[in-house]
């Protein structure tokens, strides 16, 4: 991993723990994430419905339900400012600013009832001193940047196809040239050949401006195009955090072998898929030992005790897995 | 040449808006053989779901033909209609809101068997088992209702209720897309054994592109409520024809870090399919448009059953 000292890491997450709770039931949403991201670099977040991928990236934005929602530990520090112990105040000046978020479903996430080009340079009059002119200059420089022409200004969402939408949300999180994105599944509501289009768009953006990204998504093909670092997550944990070459030419834990496994390979005719037998752990319960262990066909009783520690490689490949070793030669790899 | 299972001719489904008649399936003719599964895939709002709704007799026909096992089947009404649809059975996409949360899942799947009105109580009760046996829920969950079941299971609900009447012809309209690839995986290779133990033919909806190449005997690529390219699943992927198909399969993200997909980025903005010109409806997003495809396009055939709505193809190669 790029670990030199002038490429240090924009935005760190250290020891995030999250839980929801309704009643007496506590769920344990995230349980002890560390994440880093990087200047002009993209960190895939992967994994199942329910792993707590929103709910990091919430967290980060401080934007968990007021009730029902506690972050328990962690920290989190945008180049040095430690953001959970930020005044309301003083967080409402980064979101949106220094850290936006690209919501997962487009339909949703614009305002029906307002002209998109408001919607677009509201973002930007919350954070700049710029007239309403300037503002509105602003927002039409965004729509032109993903691609729709600056005479849509004054039209509603619904006046928009799915892709069209999607490029609003992106050029409102973009507007203010944010250091960090949050990207929630950018793509998962859209027609390939749209995401193609997205993607490519997130993508220029990025370059020019340097963001450090997080995408989140379970799409392991969208992974490979566009992001630098990969962590897979299950059940509210890492299980496995390195760069895309590592996961991709070298996968270590048995819960990414097991995703690779079970996505229907393009180059193969295979007539049987591989699923991963088994459901994710219920999220209320504590769980003892490595999360994954009573769907993993290499589970020792060593995996059902304590805590799983990190195993690293020399050069930054991250496994939680105690038996990687025999995992990794019975995969013959 | 083996026997057709579902045949259509000229098939057309209009659905009348504000703004005038909106072509959802515009003069689709196929077959599809049996215990073959047909993929259909396209982008959203093209209509893949209406074709296979108009098919089952879900939704009524605009104009065209249906044939089931070479019957005409186009027209038909009262007890012909409920045998038709009996043989004709469709999965849905969402299983959290196809199946009824206030029923417990037996029951859910007991249903069909009560309408058909073709066994006695004690045979449906054997029946409803053998069935929740056959898409595997367990014992201790046959009473339980949809809110305590993930969607995997829910799914197999869905397939369950759908196969209780020993259907011929099934449409799975993007039965694995709300599920995690996990859990997809599972559902994927049930229906696939069902296929084999059953010699179902699947019509099988989908915008994903890996799962539709695993599945698929055949492929069907629409657009705009056209079929553009229709041809034998590896053929598709080896050589596609169409523009569109070609963008369309450049598009998908390859999980081969070392070789991934060059791109085509595709330009210009969607046609409306309301009240849509009469020539290529993808003209206006493809490169290769001349003044020839604003006219009308027929669908012809380049080599024997691979089909291409497109006037230039020769030319192209």
């Amino acid at each position: 991993m790029d670990n030199t000292a002038e490429n240090k890491e924009f935005l760190s997450v250290k020891n995030l723990k999250v839980e929801y709770f309704s009643g007496k039931t506590v769920v344990h949403a995230v349980n002890g994430v560390d994440l880093k991201m990087y200047k002009g670099k993209t960190l895939g977040l992967v994994g199942e419905t329910g792993a707590g991928k929103t709910t990091i990236a919430k967290s980060i934005l401080r934007i968990l339900p007021d009730v029902g929602a506690r972050i328990v530990e962690g920290e989190i520090k945008l180049d040095g400012k430690d953001l959970l112990s930020l005044k309301e105040h003083d967080m409402r000046k980064i979101r949106g600013n220094e850290i936006s978020m690209i919501f997962q479903d487009p339909m949703t996430a614009l305002n029906p009832v307002q002209r998109v080009g408001e919607q677009i340079s509201e973002a930007v009059k919350l954070h700049s001193d710029l007239s309403k002119e300037q503002c509105e200059e602003r927002a039409k420089e965004m729509l032109k940047m993903v691609g729709i022409t600056e005479d849509r200004y004054y039209e509603y969402p619904h006046q928009f196809s799915g892709g069209m939408k999607q490029r609003i949300v992106i050029a409102i999180a973009l507007a203010c040239n944010p250091q960090v994105l949050l990207a929630d599944e950018p793509t998962t509501a859209l027609d390939v050949t749209i995401q193609a289009q997205v993607l490519e768009l997130v993508g220029e953006l990025q370059k020019k401006f340097n963001t450090a990204m997080l995408l989140i998504t379970h799409d392991l093909g969208v992974v490979a195009t566009v992001c630098d670092e990969v962590a897979i997550i299950y059940a509210g944990r890492i299980v496995e955090y390195g760069t895309k070459e590592q996961i991709f030419h070298h996968p270590s834990h048995p819960y990414t072998l097991g995703l690779f496994g079970a996505i229907p390979d393009m180059a193969d005719d295979d007539i049987w898929l591989h699923p991963i037998e088994g459901l994710p752990p219920d999220p209320t319960k504590e769980i003892v030992g490595c999360a994954f262990a009573p769907r993993c066909k290499y589970a020792t009783e060593a995996c059902l005790k304590g805590e799983i520690p990190a195993l690293t490689t020399e050069d930054g490949h991250i496994s939680h897995c105690i038996n990687m070793k025999s995992v990794l030669s019975k995969e013959g790899k | 040449m083996s026997e057709s299972m579902v045949r259509v001719e000229g098939l057309k489904k209009y659905f009348s808006t504000a703004r005038g008649l909106l072509h959802a399936v515009d003069d689709v003719t196929m077959d599809i053989e049996k215990g073959h599964t047909v993929g259909i895939v396209g982008e959203s709002g093209c209509g893949k779901s209406t074709l296979g709704r108009t098919i089952i007799h879900l939704l009524d026909k605009t104009d065209g033909k249906i044939f089931l096992e070479g019957e005409d089947v186009s027209d038909v009404k009262g007890k012909d209609l409920k045998r038709v649809r009996e043989q004709m059975q469709i999965i849905f996409q969402d299983p959290y809101s196809s199946i009824d949360p206030k029923k417990s899942i037996r029951d859910t799947v007991k249903e069909p068997l009560k309408v058909s009105g073709r066994y006695s109580k004690s045979e449906i009760e054997e029946k409803t088992d053998m069935l929740m046996d056959l898409v595997g829920i367990d014992e201790r969950l046959k009473y339980a209702y949809p809110h305590e079941l993930d969607g995997g299971r829910r799914q197999r609900v869905g397939i369950a209720r759908a196969l209780a009447l020993d259907p011929k012809f099934v449409v799975c309209d993007e039965p694995v897309s709300a599920l995690d690839v996990s859990i997809q995986a599972q559902v994927l290779n049930l229906l696939k054994k069902l296929q084999m133990d059953r010699d179902l033919t699947y019509m099988f909806v989908t915008h994903d592109m890996s799962v539709v190449k695993h599945i698929s005997d055949e492929i069907c690529v629409m657009y705009l409520g056209q079929v553009v390219e229709k041809c034998p699943s590896k053929e598709l992927f080896k050589m596609p024809l169409h523009p569109y198909t070609k963008a369309l399969l450049s598009a998908i993200p390859s999980i081969d870090i070392d070789h991934p997909n060059k791109r085509e980025i595709l330009r210009g903005e969607l046609t409306s399919p309301i009240n849509p010109k009469p020539g290529c409806r993808f003209a206006a997003r493809c490169k290769f448009a001349t003044e020839k495809c604003l006219e009308p396009q027929e669908q012809q055939e380049v080599s024997p059953g691979h089909f291409v709505r497109c006037c230039r193809v020769e030319e192209l190669g």
